[in-house]
């Protein structure tokens, strides 16, 4: 399948952190064309082989699960209170369309209203609105709603993706995604390429509520070397340069304690042997990424970052270049090209 | 569905072209006259010089909206609204000008946020339309200074008797008096479909100096508030109780008479309504008000949640119901002496 075409079809499906299923089969299925096995482990996560000479195994990390909303309880009159699941500014959320997934199997739509401007109190405008006052309009009865939904359901934001000028896509659920779509580049790139390590794609679940999933199949993998891939914040208006990357101009090769200082540097080898355009960030803490729990499993992991530069996160309208996505299936492809021939154990010595 | 045509279309304040042309389309046959006056109010007759009293109807064509204020050098855009509460639109898709160009408004990631940042609205002024366009010369070949902007949201049908819809106010109303100009009315009606009325009622000041009538029925979409925590006092309006009559807001004062009358003929067809219960907000019913030396005028409204969003919601049953009452009304008041 075309990557973009990809990308588009896994963000628009739902995979909230814990709740992955409807995203996980269908990246099952499209990794199954290029890799020699794919399962899915007991904590959900979607684990694809490509086969190498047995030398070494290297392992991707890309997170499926997207934040999203679940039900706390049920209103009067068909009205519906909800919490988040992972982090959203709750000034995106005002009259946004959602899609309740509802405990009977049917999915809900409803909209989060708002006091129209007409009824609004001197100085209702420069507030913004709790998260605790918003409420999901179902349209339904009291009664109809309860057969339909009840605590616990899990929401998504209803949003199908829309492609920009400049290859750029836009939606909900490109944080991790397009990462996942990356390592699918690089599956298709490795198809029918010999390389001597073993290659693991996965897409981990519930990063964003502790990387749990992550911690689940690098114990399960064990690889010699297991690269997290990630978003990072793109530049926008409102951010500083050190707070932000570029947008559009190549992955971003990160460094810092967190990620093995060799593992970065092959990757910035790889980049230039190939001419993949890259950029560079330093993390002076444990990362918010896969990376983190990757580097302490089992007895120590050579750990790696690579960051996908992206505009506006954790919204419903995240921005990515498919450009930008590409060239990061390029790089990990260079990266397994680059190892060829490597003594890892020499190699990764510090 | 007419209705999702007319909430589909965009039609600013200004621009309402693409309404006129739909509404135009749909009327072709069942009435007498159409005429668009140098503002674009489009004005049309049905049962003209015949006997009975001539009734006007009227409903405004524009609907809330933003335009593009200035292209940066980055190839963001700035924008300026009309009537929207900046508020609602971080995380949104929008379509901007004639080539239906698609841009998102972002914001700046959570993480980069703190608490009491969150605590407050964004102000308009941090926000902008991203076409993905990476320098002002490039998002110029596709926006220009002027093009209007609309919410990408798409008429849906859900829950029980539901619909979510942008440009609800007013083509709830653009809808009703459609349908009764198609219906079977004998007496003389000038339906006037304004422009600009989300501005400050611009269109029907013109209108209401060219027409007149011995009085003039107004059709809205009216706000609502039926949604918890609110009591019933506070509600304005309840979906699904029925078309909304006005007694009272900033720009008329309906005449008691003319409110009984249309209330004894929602009781006589059984047809159910409510009162709207607040003095908020104006319509275009006061300019026919006090024209041509005073018209009696009542207002009609279809209750809306989230009026001036992008999801505003109605019941359709109430929008049915504003049509009987409508029709039932000329076919009372028409043959009256």
């Amino acid at each position: 399948m075309d990557t973009k075409k990809f990308v588009m079809s896994i963000c628009d499906a739902s995979g909230v952190s814990g709740y992955e299923s409807e995203a996980a089969g269908i990246i099952k299925d499209a990794f199954a064309e290029y890799c020699d096995e794919v399962s899915i482990d007991r904590l959900g996560n979607v684990v694809a082989v490509k086969k190498g000479k047995g030398k070494a195994k290297v392992a991707f990390f890309s997170h499926m699960d997207e934040i999203g909303l679940v039900v706390l309880g049920l209103d009067k009159n068909g009205f519906v209170r909800f919490h988040q699941i992972g982090g959203y500014d709750q000034r995106t959320l005002l009259c946004q369309e959602v899609v309740i997934h509802g405990y009977s199997g049917e999915k809900v739509f409803g909209v989060i209203g708002i006091k129209p401007p007409h009824l609004q109190e001197p100085g209702d405008a420069e507030k913004s609105v709790k998260m605790s006052d918003m409420l999901i309009d179902t349209g339904y009865s009291e009664e109809k709603l309860k057969e339909l939904v009840r605590t616990g359901d899990i929401i998504t934001i209803k949003r199908k993706m829309i492609e920009l000028k400049n290859e750029a896509v836009s939606g909900k659920a490109l944080d991790d995604r397009a990462c996942v779509a990356a390592m699918y580049e690089c599956a298709k790139l490795l198809k029918d390429y010999n390389h001597d390590a073993d290659v693991y794609f996965v897409a981990t679940t519930q990063e964003e509520v502790g990387s749990m999933g992550a911690i689940v199949s690098t114990y399960n993998i064990e690889p010699d070397i297991g690269v997290a891939l990630d978003v990072g914040f793109a530049k926008t208006p409102e951010l500083k340069p050190s707070q932000c990357t570029e947008f559009n101009k190549g992955p971003v090769i990160e460094y810092g304690p967190n990620i093995h200082p060799k593992v970065a540097d092959m990757f910035k080898e790889a980049a230039k042997e190939e001419g993949i355009p890259f950029q560079l960030e330093v993390y002076t803490g444990n990362t918010g990424t896969d990376a983190r729990v990757v580097q302490v499993s089992r007895s120590g992991i050579a750990s790696g970052l690579l960051a996908l530069p992206l505009k506006y996160m954790h919204t419903s309208v995240e921005t990515i270049s498919v450009k930008d996505l590409k060239a990061t299936g390029r790089l990990l492809q260079a990266f397994v090209k680059h190892l060829n021939g490597k003594d890892l154990e020499e190699t990764l010595c510090l | 569905m007419l209705i999702k045509k007319l909430t589909d279309a965009n039609g600013l304040p200004g621009n309402e072209g693409e309404i006129r042309s739909i509404i135009k389309e749909e009327l072709e046959g069942h009435v007498d006259s159409m005429l668009t006056d140098r503002m674009g109010n489009l004005i049309v007759t049905k049962n003209a010089g015949k006997p009975g009293k001539h009734i006007g109807l009227s409903a405004h064509m524009d609907e809330v909206g933003m335009l593009v204020k200035r292209v940066e050098d980055s190839g963001l855009i700035r924008m300026g609204l009309f009537g929207l509460d900046p508020r609602i639109l971080p995380s949104k898709i929008v379509v901007i000008g004639k080539d239906k160009v698609k841009g998102v408004i972002g914001t700046k990631p959570v993480h980069m946020t703190k608490a009491d940042e969150r605590a407050k609205a964004i102000e308009l002024d941090a926000l902008y339309i991203d076409i993905g366009a990476s320098s002002k010369e490039e998002a110029e070949k596709s926006v220009s200074m002027g093009d209007f902007v609309y919410f990408d949201s798409e008429f849906t049908e859900f829950g029980e008797h539901k619909i979510k819809a942008k440009a609800l106010d007013d083509r709830a109303g653009c809808g009703i008096i459609i349908e009764v100009l198609k219906s079977d009315i004998k007496t003389p009606v000038t339906a006037v479909f304004c422009v600009q009325e989300e501005v400050g009622l611009r269109g029907s000041m013109a209108a209401a100096n060219r027409v007149s009538a011995d009085m003039f029925v107004n059709l809205e979409g009216t706000v609502s508030a039926d949604m918890p925590p609110n009591e019933d006092y506070e509600k304005v309006t309840v979906l699904g109780d029925g078309p909304a009559l006005s007694l009272i807001d900033r720009s008329s004062v309906y005449l008691k008479e003319y409110v009984n009358k249309m209330t004894a003929v929602a009781e006589e067809n059984a047809i159910p309504y409510q009162f709207r219960r607040t003095g908020a907000g104006g319509t275009d019913a006061g300019n026919y008000h006090t024209a041509h030396g005073g018209t009696p005028v009542i207002g009609v409204a279809v209750p809306c949640r989230y009026l001036h969003s992008p999801v505003s919601v109605m019941d359709k049953r109430d929008y049915e119901n504003a049509i009987k009452l409508v029709k039932a009304f000329i076919n009372k008041y028409g043959e009256e002496q």
